[in-house]
């Protein structure tokens, strides 16, 4: 492996991770659960982009067309002469390997009688969607936040990291129950929990980032932007932030699992996705009362969630391994 | 003051003002800098060299703070204070602002190479990139022109196969490599003024020997006025055309490189020379200079040198010396700040015997003077 690479990259970032993004994705390769986690992430990600075009939609909604999906964008949902009719279904069918399963609904159906197998694959669309969203929401509120509070120091880091704090001492559900609620103005949607998560993130990534800015904004190279003249803005844009991206990006890994999960408990709420829209955390709140008679209705979201929250946890781990010099495969 | 002077000193105060007390890292210190000629300030490490320096393009940061004196560059004002009625400073009007310092001065007037070339450069981006952001922001050149303009800038210092190497990143470059891409960087501005802080002290010698004949090479063909920081009295013989001697913040000695040698006034001047090996003098054995050098915070009252001062006597606890001029010529402006050169009762005053009458927890057990004989000190001048 890239054994020596590696530790020139630690010894040339004094001791931080700050370089050789070729280096650390040799690293993540040769992580055997890091891919696991990335193919299960690839896996899961690939579904939710293609459901659009392949899924039968008509069978996750009964032909009731969602009046919101967050992937709208993709060209087929519009086009309804691609959608088949609804066909007769059952209520409560059991999956294909159980008594009075059938391959025309593999993983059995619903209450409403739609087919389960595609309200899985759909769901996944929203889950993803809300986790990458949610944590670029964080992030990118987060990075601004943090790097300009360590990078100028003084009252405005002061003023910064108090408000970021004020949110910080919320509990994260307790807030984004409440964001969803007033702003949605009493019709919650997936949008709202999506930006609710995202505010009650910032914090975290804020911190995370304020930290090694402190450190960061001691390196010669900074003192050499200015006396060159660069603005401060632009010293932040590139400068600082890159070398201090690191860890965000690792913790960023690991909260879009984070951020699909607590969705997945609003939505079981009923504070997140809404019916029709298909959702795991909504199908677990539509399944837990049939939990002794039909299983199987908790049993495939909760699968659903718990493979995809795997699959980060394991390439998140295996990221940070890779960008810390002291771990070295 | 000479007509060719670009960039004068005045007085210049810089304190940090911490937990522990106010550090007065720069002290009062005045010197000038002319035309194309290349200044030294030499001193120990914590002597406020690089406070000084940076002080001249104001990037001095919390809790740090220029509190009096004033500096000119050309006919500009990069510090100054007014006095106001009842006693405190204000800065002048005139004093450019943060926003014209870094648009008229930091990169395109004046220039700074920094000490460590390992952290000088951002590892993140290429060498190339790093030296295209400063050329683009300092000079009317844009895109694929500052690349050119790049390249041949690092072609100039001396790297090999220049067009390669511009997209290398900086840990792929030597020690000897990225200082010379510094040194790049703050030509490719074409500055008026370079403030080099020790930028050889991280090289090994040889490095060191090619960089200062590049800087000389350099210095000649574009005229460039040098402000080099050094602690290296070998390197300020080698390049400098007239030397500034920093102690604790304030200036000891000044003048000519080879009055500064060869006429040696003040006693620190002539204790670094002594404990550095000279090719010029065999010594059986080096001198170090005894002890370390005082807080800041506190500095010794009289003259700040006292305490590990070989001469020092009583009349040195009590008097701050004065900057006088021991120039033997009218054209040389040699100045020192030592009492022995002025009319105060040095010589009717009794050697210090730094062991029994001072704090000398400082000085290593077996470096204690107290058997050194204090009384065999410089003849009369």
């Amino acid at each position: 492996m890239a054994t020596t690479e590696g530790q020139l990259d630690g010894k040339d970032g004094g001791g931080e991770p700050q370089i050789g993004w070729r280096h650390t994705f040799q690293q993540v390769k040769g992580d055997p659960t890091a891919r696991f986690g990335l193919y299960v992430i690839a896996i899961a990600t690939s579904i939710a982009v293609f459901s659009a075009v392949d899924a039968n939609l008509s069978r996750a909604t009964m032909g009731v067309y969602p009046d919101y999906t967050i992937g709208e964008w993709l060209p087929v949902l519009e086009n309804p002469e691609r959608m088949p009719p609804p066909t007769e279904m059952e209520p409560y069918q059991p999956p294909v390997f159980a008594e009075g399963g059938s391959w025309a609904n593999p993983l059995g159906t619903d209450q409403a009688g739609r087919d389960y197998l595609s309200r899985i694959i759909y769901g996944a669309r929203v889950s993803m969607a809300v986790g990458f969203f949610a944590t670029f929401l964080g992030l990118t509120g987060g990075v601004l936040i943090g790097a300009v509070a360590g990078y100028y120091g003084g009252r405005i880091d002061d003023v910064l990291m108090r408000f970021v704090e004020i949110i910080y001492s919320i509990p994260a559900l307790v807030l984004v129950i409440v964001f969803t609620v007033f702003v949605s103005g009493g019709n919650p949607d997936v949008i709202y929990a999506v930006l609710g998560v995202g505010i009650a993130t910032i914090p975290v990534f804020s911190r995370i980032i304020r930290s090694r800015v402190l450190s960061v904004r001691e390196m010669d190279y900074i003192e050499a932007a200015r006396a060159a003249g660069v603005k401060d803005r632009n010293i932040i844009r590139r400068h600082v932030i890159p070398n201090s991206f690191a860890p965000v990006l690792v913790y960023a890994t690991l909260q879009i699992g984070f951020a699909i999960l607590i969705v997945a408990g609003l939505s079981f709420l009923g504070y997140g996705a809404q019916p029709p829209t298909p959702d795991w955390g909504q199908m677990l709140n539509h399944a837990h009362g049939q939990m002794h008679v039909n299983p199987w209705m908790s049993i495939w979201p909760g699968v659903a969630i718990l493979i995809t929250i795997m699959g980060f946890n394991l390439f998140g781990d295996g990221l940070q391994d890779a960008l810390d010099p002291r771990i070295d495969n | 003051m000479n007509q060719n002077t670009i960039l004068s000193v005045d007085g210049l105060r810089t304190h940090f003002y911490t937990e522990q007390g106010v550090v007065r890292a720069v002290d009062d210190i005045s010197f000038d800098v002319r035309q194309g000629e290349i200044v030294g300030i030499v001193g120990e490490s914590g002597a406020g060299k690089s406070v000084a320096t940076t002080s001249i393009l104001r990037l001095i940061e919390e809790p740090g703070e220029i509190v009096a004196g004033e500096i000119t560059y050309q006919d500009t004002t990069i510090v100054g204070f007014d006095e106001r009625s009842d006693g405190t400073l204000v800065p002048k009007d005139e004093m450019l602002t943060n926003r014209q310092m870094r648009s008229q001065v930091r990169g395109n007037e004046i220039a700074i190479i920094f000490q460590d070339p390992m952290e000088s450069l951002n590892p993140v981006y290429t060498v190339g990139n790093q030296l295209q952001e400063f050329i683009e922001l300092n000079r009317d050149l844009s895109g694929s022109a500052a690349k050119k303009e790049g390249i041949d800038v690092l072609r100039e210092v001396g790297i090999p196969e220049p067009e390669a190497r511009f997209g290398d990143y900086p840990h792929e470059f030597s020690g000897g490599m990225r200082q010379r891409v510094l040194i790049a960087m703050a030509l490719a501005c074409r500055p008026n003024l370079i403030i080099a802080d020790e930028p050889t002290t991280a090289l090994d010698v040889t490095v060191e020997g090619q960089i200062l004949n590049l800087v000389s090479d350099l210095q000649e063909e574009y005229g460039t006025s040098f402000i080099w920081v050094t602690h290296d009295m070998g390197v300020v013989a080698e390049i400098c055309d007239r030397v500034n001697v920093m102690y604790l913040g304030k200036i000891v000695e000044q003048g000519p490189v080879d009055e500064i040698f060869y006429d040696t006034k003040h006693p620190y001047t002539k204790a670094l020379l002594e404990s550095v090996p000279r090719p010029d003098r065999t010594v059986d054995e080096l001198n170090p200079i005894v002890g370390t050098m005082p807080s800041a915070i506190d500095p010794p009252r009289g003259c700040r040198f006292h305490t590990r001062c070989p001469d020092a006597r009583e009349a040195c606890r009590e008097v701050d010396p004065q900057f006088v001029d021991v120039s033997e010529t009218p054209d040389t402006e040699h100045r020192t700040a030592c009492i022995k050169y002025d009319d105060v009762g040095y010589w009717d005053s009794v050697p210090l015997e730094h062991a029994s009458e001072q704090d000398t927890s400082y000085i290593d057990e077996d470096q204690r003077p107290e058997n050194r004989d204090l009384e065999q000190t410089e003849g009369e001048p």
